[in-house]
């Protein structure tokens, strides 16, 4: 079976086209779904796209959270809907409750867009079984409010857990943490590993033509590759 | 609305009673014979209202009033061949071109240089959005925007304040929108201390089919205004005409008076476009505008003169966020991210439908009548009468006095010879120093505040010599854009320094790959009432206008923006061109940094000893004399033509063109993007500094694998293209790492030179 991965757009979402197309690279039909239908059209994975989600005006992603579609993820996600939230996605993870931590504004104050070398923390999420544990990625990050907080106590708890994704790596020129993020966080996942959110745009890198490489596209593959059985995978 | 107010509403009833009631006509802008010719019009004072839309409208910035005589000679240049691809032209919202396959693409660049100077953020942001508006109001949707930003020094006081603040604003209101910004420039010079420029372009994709213009059709079809709410923002000079009003009302007393500067909200933007491409889809629309400067004054009567020619209009039916507007006010807003459709009775439901969905607010606000007048009421009386093509299209026509100033033969003759040049000892420090120069450095620290990414079709962007975007998901067709000025050869010999702006625009497009196809401008000057700023103008008009026609390529569209100066000395005429071109397949694409080990680097042009008006003049002595660079736009065509051949036949690893800081720049900036280092023999025959830092035009460096030299030199040879061979990639590993090496001059590591060029910006701006 072809897998179903379901594209959110709220209003402001800028990333959606892109999110459904890497979709389809993964050989998987992307389903678009509204942010005031809570009608999830029996979608096996949502993304939650980047951008700006109804202006972001308040705290990045608070409104969003509060969407009719998002009520649904919420449920869907505690049963084991894979969900991945990138950039304003993340930003709607956290504050819908489904992601710990918050992303605040960037370390240096300004919108920062650059190809990013990433760290695999954790290989075993849904969302992340394509690279191996330790491997590097390079993929595009462009945002504003990155920078990933918790206390103390709840990074530790989140470290313990397991539930640190990726980190920011890499030395020399424009590498390395770029926002200030606490202990180079770039993505959690929850403790099931079917909801991972990341700041970086994997869906920017699933062509050369298009981006600096291709090392985005095994996020998708991924979890069509869990949706659909080993040999549904198609390009 | 108070009593005392609504008496205070000056009605055509009461302009016909009061003929002869003082109006502030001058602070308005309107010379007396203007306001004369307004009352000669009407057959009486016009009212508040009316005198408004007629002051703005016949401004310089809506007019064209110095300009259009000038303009003309566009027009009269372009021939049948060059206007066969424009599917629009000069006078609509946005030029738009056939680019085949059934496709057809949009773009302009327009100013918004006053505003940013108060106003950094705002300024640039809406400066963004009001451009976008224009390209979507074409049918198309928006897929890019680049930007050309000028400043005061670099180090100036007052540029910690303009330059954070204006890319901030492009990047806050482009990023918000998701359009990815794919180019642009950034320039320092003394003469922008108190006047930046901000230009902002954008370019649309739309089936050839769909396109859509501003007019207003059919007797009884509907105008909708739909978008963010009107309010007293950007309302400007009209606020004389408010005080005036209200003038012993106390009422008057405690309103708030917001900046003349509007305010963007990107995010109102954003569902705007969505919403208007969803009614374009739908075919709910037969005609749009955007409301940009002089809102719906300018929008009501070019919809009206362009249509049946008549159009009734009720204010109290528009959205507002402010109370006690007069009708002036509500007619001269400039608030944002609005638009204004005409739209066919049986389609207004649907039309208000998706403006539902999108939760964009929208009101009909009137009707498209055929009584030849555009008439508004407020109140239920009439408060404008007018017939709409005197304001829209038919204000008035200047023919400026035109003088080549006086000086101009002394800026001449005062040529780089008698500057000192380095000995070939001091070339090495040279290249360091001029890498890391504010107008030769990386702008990584303004371009990394862009989104190049979204919408996943950006093939090319900075630091590329142009920009480049697939036209679809399904497509390998491809567009590329450049904008280029360069304001100092401008200064030294307008005709010919705009003609090397336009040439260095067409050529970084060539180096793509891609082919040269179409041109729009955007004309910043000093004050028109200046014979000199005139002269600059008209002679910079027409050599944009014959080396289009040269180079076979029509000028579709632009902007004019003059008063531009800093205190009361002009600011170097800039002339900025944007050249269009088309690839076929951009996995044909040619990158700028250089290519693969042991790929032959190659010069192509020739080289002169040109370095009058350089960035070596500037930089080093702070000079600016003498005269640009020969033009040689037949060579510009047949080096654009050698790198499009060679690139099709995948002969080019990487193609770089040579501009400002020349050869030695190139090779630098090459270096540093490949990451990669190259050994070089400068040419025979040449001196090492000038083989350097000439600016001579019509000159590229190409990279192609050793092993296909000899065809890309046969190719060279076939079409007469000069074409000498300057050494190899990463050849000499000597010292372990990557190094460029000068044979005779010097060797550097191209660490070190990226360190110098990308340090500049960050130091000063943080």
């Amino acid at each position: 079976m072809t897998a179903r991965i379901g594209v959110i757009t709220f209003p402001g979402t800028l990333d959606d086209g892109d999110a459904a197309r890497a979709a389809r690279y993964a050989g998987a039909e992307a389903v678009p779904l509204w942010h005031a239908d809570a009608d999830l059209r029996g979608v096996d994975g949502v993304l939650v796209p980047g951008g700006f989600s109804y202006g972001d005006y308040l705290r990045a992603g608070a409104i969003a959270a509060q969407a009719p579609v998002m009520r649904s993820v919420i449920d869907a996600a505690a049963g084991g809907l894979p969900v991945l939230g990138i950039c304003n996605g993340f930003q709607v993870l956290c504050e819908a409750g489904l992601l710990p931590g918050a992303l605040t504004r960037n370390a240096g104050l300004k919108f920062l867009c650059r190809d990013q070398r990433l760290r695999i923390e954790n290989a075993g999420t849904v969302w992340t079984s394509g690279y191996a544990d330790g491997a590097e990625i390079l993929i595009p990050m462009k945002n504003a409010e990155g920078r990933f907080v918790a206390t103390e106590d709840e990074l530790d708890r989140i470290e313990g857990d397991g539930l640190v994704v990726m980190r920011y790596v890499g030395d020399g020129h424009g590498q390395g943490n770029p926002n200030g993020s606490m202990r180079d966080i770039a993505a959690i996942g929850n403790p099931a590993g079917n909801v991972v959110g990341l700041m970086p745009h994997p869906e920017h890198a699933i062509d050369a033509l298009t981006g600096p490489g291709t090392d985005g596209l095994a996020m998708f593959t991924a979890v069509v590759q869990a949706i659909s059985g080993p040999v549904g995978a198609s390009v | 609305m108070s009593t005392a107010q609504q008496a205070a509403v000056d009605t055509v009833a009461r302009a016909a009673s009061t003929p002869d009631q003082p109006q502030p006509f001058r602070e308005l802008g309107l010379k007396d014979d203007e306001y004369q010719r307004i009352r000669e019009i009407l057959g009486r004072r016009p009212t508040d209202a009316e005198l408004a839309m007629y002051s703005i409208m016949w401004s310089e910035h809506c007019s064209y009033k110095s300009s259009k005589v000038h303009l003309a000679y566009f027009g009269e240049t372009t021939t049948d061949e060059m206007r066969s691809k424009m599917l629009a032209g000069i006078g609509e919202n946005a030029g738009v071109v056939d680019i085949g396959d059934g496709w057809a693409v949009t773009f302009k660049v327009e100013s918004h240089n006053h505003p940013s100077y108060v106003e950094p953020y705002q300024g640039a942001a809406t400066g963004v959005g009001g451009i976008v508006r224009d390209i979507l109001a074409m049918g198309a949707r928006p897929v890019a925007v680049l930007d050309q930003l000028r400043f005061g020094p670099a180090d100036a006081a007052d540029s910690q304040r303009v330059v954070p603040g204006v890319v901030a604003g492009v990047a806050g209101y482009g990023d918000c929108l998701g359009l990815p910004n794919i180019g642009g420039e950034v320039e320092f010079d003394a003469s922008y201390a108190g006047n930046p420029l901000v230009n902002a372009g954008s370019i649309g994709v739309l089936r050839s089919a769909d396109m859509y213009t501003a007019h207003a059709s059919g007797v009884g079809n509907k105008v909708i205004l739909y978008g963010s709410a009107t309010g007293l923002d950007g309302i400007g000079g009209v606020s004389v005409l408010a005080s005036d009003s209200f003038a012993g009302d106390e009422t008057g007393a405690g309103r708030k008076k917001l900046p003349s500067v509007q305010v963007g909200d990107p995010f109102a933007e954003k569902v705007l476009i969505e919403c208007t491409l969803e009614v374009f889809a739908a075919d709910l629309v037969v005609g749009i505008q955007d409301l940009g400067g002089a809102g719906l004054s300018c929008a009501t009567s070019e919809l009206a003169s362009a249509g049946d020619g008549g159009m009734l209009v009720d204010l109290d039916q528009v959205p507002r966020r402010a109370t006690g507007m007069t009708p002036a006010e509500v007619l001269s807003s400039e608030s944002q991210e609005r638009m204004c459709a005409v739209v066919e009775p049986a389609k207004v439901d649907a039309f208000l439908a998706v403006c539902a969905k999108w939760e964009v607010p929208a009101a009909v606000i009137g009707e498209v009548t055929d009584s030849g007048r555009l008439v508004i009421t407020s109140g239920g009386e009439v408060v404008v009468d007018v017939p709409p093509r005197t304001v829209a299209h038919e204000g008035p026509v200047y023919h400026r006095p035109v003088q080549r100033p006086e000086a101009q033969d002394a800026l001449q003759a005062n040529t780089s010879a008698s500057l000192p040049r380095p000995s070939v000892d001091e070339l090495g420090g040279l290249i360091t120093t001029m890498i890391g120069s504010p107008n030769l450095c990386s702008r990584d620290w303004v371009t990394n505040q862009y989104d190049r990414y979204v919408r996943g079709n950006t093939v090319l962007a900075q630091p590329a010599d142009a920009g480049m975007l697939r036209i679809a998901d399904d497509s390998v067709r491809g567009l590329a854009m450049a904008t280029d000025s360069n304001p100092r050869f401008t200064a030294l010999d307008p005709y010919a320094g705009a003609q090397l702006s336009l040439a260095e625009a067409y050529r970084n497009v060539a180096m793509t790959g891609a082919v040269p196809l179409a041109v729009t401008d955007c004309l910043n000057f000093g004050s028109p009432e200046d014979p000199g700023v005139m002269w600059q103008f008209s002679q910079a008009v027409r050599g944009i206008a014959d080396g289009c026609r040269q180079l076979g390529i029509p000028v579709t569209g632009g902007n004019v923006s003059f008063y531009n100066q800093t205190g009361t000395t002009a600011i170097l005429p800039t002339p900025v061109l944007g050249v269009l071109g088309v690839i076929d397949d951009v996995r044909r694409r040619v990158p700028a940094g250089v290519g693969g080990a042991g790929d032959v680097l190659v010069l192509l042009g020739e080289t002169r000893d040109e370095l009058d008006g350089s960035e070596w003049a500037r930089v080093v002595h702070d000079h600016l004399g003498g005269m640009p660079p020969q033009v040689d736009l037949a060579a510009e065509r047949r080096l654009a033509e050698v790198v499009a051949a060679a690139a099709d036949v995948g002969l080019l690893t990487a193609a770089h063109d040579l501009s400002g800081g020349g050869l030695a720049q190139a090779l630098v900036e090459m270096c540093v993007i490949g990451a990669r280092g190259a050994s070089v023999a400068l040419p025979a025959g040449l001196d090492p500094f000038v083989a350097l830092y000439s600016e001579s035009a019509a000159r590229a460096v190409v990279t192609v694998p050793a092993d296909r030299i000899d065809e890309l030199l046969a190719l060279c040879a076939d079409r007469e293209q000069p074409a000498v061979r300057l050494g190899t990639v990463d050849a000499d590993q000597r010292h372990g790492v990557p190094e460029l090496a000068i044979e005779g001059v010097t060797t550097l590591s191209v660490a070190d030179l990226r360190t110098a060029w990308q340090a500049t910006l960050p130091a000063l701006f943080g």
